[in-house]
């Protein structure tokens, strides 16, 4: 596809677009590994929030 | 399901693990579709081949500007209604809306070179949009600044607030001002203004940029309410070792 003398611009801007966009959506991804990883080592240790040991223990 | 029962967390977390994906598979569609649309329009008859640039630009400046909105009613929804989920919602948004007006910003300028002979000038609606980017900046570095997340979220709130202004003059400053960016051409009141060969695939473009970010705010939502939980359970952890 010919895009013409002013293709550079436009598959620059292309580029400026997705790259950012790509960087959102790693950032994103990556946060969430992250989040994941640290709740599931607290969870591991035994740390539980107020409001589950309310439910535990209303439970028994 | 209510609004209301959003505002458990732990529904939120349930409804987002099905949804994030969702949207993420739609988004990824559309903007395959737009890209493909895009690249077959015709070319403008003053712009030439330049005008594919709107098929990024446009839905970008939508979204900086749309988000902005969202995050207006998540400071009502944080300040008046006191809702547990708006300022989870409302720090989730500012950096994808932030990312959104540097895509406009940067394919504005790569649009204008071209077209006006300068990648930048201090036209109203170019400043109005590079005074939004600063917002969502400020925006972002006050959540990092205070660390409580309830007390970040009030601050934030009213900074938001107070930004809400320079909604309607990036909106109108073409109308207002004379300036080198062109007016509106499709949300006007006599109708949009361009050829459906090309607002076809600007729409499709724009519905797969508003999916993108349904997707990636459920997620960057879905991200800060674990990072709350985290931040509690170490606070109980701490104060339980120091009984």
């Amino acid at each position: 596809m010919d895009l013409g003398p002013y293709g550079g611009f436009i598959v620059a801007a292309y580029a400026a677009a997705f790259i950012v966009l790509g960087a959102l959506v790693l950032w994103v991804w990556i946060d969430h590994r992250a989040q994941s990883r640290a709740l599931a080592a607290l969870e591991g240790q035994g740390v539980t929030r107020r409001s589950s040991r309310t439910a535990a223990e209303g439970a028994r | 399901m209510a609004l209301i029962d959003l505002a458990n967390p732990h529904r939120f977390l349930a409804l987002a693990r099905w949804l994030v994906p969702i949207f993420a598979v739609l988004a990824a569609a559309l903007l395959a579709a737009g890209l493909a649309l895009g690249f077959r329009a015709p070319a403008d008859y003053q712009q030439g081949e330049t005008v594919r640039i709107m098929y990024v630009h446009v839905p970008a400046a939508w979204l900086a500007l749309g988000i902005y909105m969202l995050m207006t009613i998540a400071a009502l929804g944080t300040l008046v209604w006191r809702h547990p989920l708006a300022d989870v919602a409302a720090k989730a948004a500012a950096p994808i809306g932030a990312a959104f007006c540097l895509i406009c910003l940067l394919t504005g300028a790569l649009w204008g070179r071209p077209m006006w002979g300068a990648y930048w000038v201090w036209d109203a609606r170019l400043t109005s949009m590079l005074v939004l980017l600063l917002i969502y900046l400020g925006i972002i570095a006050l959540w990092r600044a205070i660390e409580e997340p309830g007390q970040a979220g009030r601050a934030v709130a009213i900074l938001t607030l107070v930004g809400v202004i320079n909604i309607p003059i990036v909106k109108f400053s073409v109308d207002w001002w004379n300036t080198l960016h062109q007016p509106a051409s499709v949300f006007r009141l006599d109708g949009p203004t361009i050829h459906p060969a090309l607002l076809t695939p600007l729409l499709v473009s724009a519905l797969g940029f508003a999916a993108l970010f349904v997707a990636l705010h459920l997620a960057a939502m879905r991200n800060e309410i674990m990072r709350r939980r985290i931040r509690t359970m170490r606070i109980l952890a701490a104060a339980a070792e120091a009984r």
